[in-house]
């Protein structure tokens, strides 16, 4: 079977099954979470932008550009897919400080993505096995569903797999 | 208003007319501080996804050097100054005399950042001090900040504000080019004015037209 890269856009989400795999570019300040299921050898990737969905002022909410929003839908998808909720684990990567100023609103939102992805996690029981966050990199992730491997790569260190 | 409802194409035409004034100034500066001839091309206004936004800088995983500053006071908004890697080398090289000079070294010369923040300074001030002048609004930028590292790491930034509101944002886009010497690369740089949201009310009431 041909093996495709399967992308995910800012405040998308998507899934993959093996072969294939899933990548999201450049994440900043926002958080790539992935959700996968080690023995169905599939995963799901969302490309979170911002931390708490009652701070869109949009009248059509795009789930996937919220933490909590997001992880839930994300969850469901894969649930739609025959996953058990109870046998999913956490990857995640991103929420770097790209500036040191800006609003009072957006200066601290990466850390404030990294926490809200957390607490999310937290409340859905889903564990987090390993995680590349923080810094002040930019950052392009890709799953492999068939091994559970997320490469990272960033400008000035390379690409490493977690 | 939202960003994405009731702008006409009178509207656009402001919005084009905005970024065409502001980057003469700073196409102009920066021609002044190289010694040579800087292009501009008309200024593209458009409503674009965040992927495309992306795009428009070369895609999420080109490496750039991005200028970032906040614009405060009548109205709010984000800016960037956005040049690939090898065309920031070509101006830094020359402004600073130092041929070995190179953003993609690790760590990067302290000599070269501090040129880099100063070009982008100069050219955001001339770009916002024309707007000014035009639309008659008290503007005041931030300090502009340098970042080298993917488009989509640096560009979204400056779409936490729109994200609230909207998957869309209105980019006024005006891309520099300089093409006086063949053999170097063509410079494809662009600046980048997303006025946030709420500002558009305050813009196009500023030159007469809501």
């Amino acid at each position: 079977m041909l093996k495709n890269v399967i992308r995910v856009g800012i405040a998308d989400m998507n899934i993959a099954k093996t072969p294939h795999t899933i990548r999201t570019s450049g994440l900043g300040s926002c958080v790539g979470v992935v959700l996968y299921d080690e023995t169905k050898k599939i995963a799901g990737l969302l490309h979170v932008m911002l931390p708490d969905s009652t701070l869109g002022k949009a009248e059509n909410l795009n789930v996937a550009k919220f933490a909590d929003t997001g992880i839930y839908a994300l969850m469901e998808r894969l649930k739609a897919e025959g996953v058990r909720p109870l046998s999913l684990k956490a990857k995640i990567a991103g929420g770097a400080q790209m500036f040191q100023f800006g609003t009072s609103d957006t200066i601290r939102i990466g850390p404030r993505n990294i926490e809200a992805v957390k607490s999310e996690l937290n409340r859905l029981s889903i564990p987090i096995v390993a995680e590349d966050t923080g810094g002040s990199s930019g950052r392009t992730i890709e799953f492999d569903p068939s091994t559970s491997t997320l490469s990272i790569r960033t400008v000035n260190a390379g690409t490493k797999d977690i | 208003m939202s960003s994405d409802q009731h702008i006409s194409d009178m509207h656009l035409d402001v919005l084009k007319e905005i970024g065409n004034i502001g980057a003469a100034h700073a196409a102009t500066a920066l021609s002044q501080l190289l010694g040579r001839k800087i292009d501009m091309l008309v200024p593209d206004v458009k409503l674009v996804s965040f992927d495309e936004m992306f795009e428009l800088a070369g895609g999420a995983e080109k490496i750039v050097a991005g200028i970032f500053l906040r614009i405060q006071g009548d109205l709010s908004g984000s800016m960037f100054f956005v040049l690939p890697v090898d065309s920031a080398n070509h101006f830094i090289r020359k402004l600073i005399h130092d041929d070995t000079f190179d953003f993609h070294a690790n760590p990067i010369a302290a000599m070269g950042i501090s040129a880099m923040q100063e070009l982008g300074n100069i050219l955001s001030g001339s770009y916002l001090s024309a707007l000014s002048d035009f639309t008659g609004l008290h503007i005041h930028p931030t300090v502009p900040s340098l970042s080298v590292d993917m488009v989509g790491a640096i560009v979204s930034f400056g779409l936490i504000e729109v994200s609230h509101y909207s998957d869309d944002v209105i980019v006024i886009d005006t891309r520099i080019n300089d093409d006086a010497d063949e053999k170097t690369s063509t410079v494809d740089g662009h600046f980048f004015l997303l006025p946030d949201p709420e500002s558009y009310v305050t813009i196009f009431r500023s030159l007469g037209v809501l």
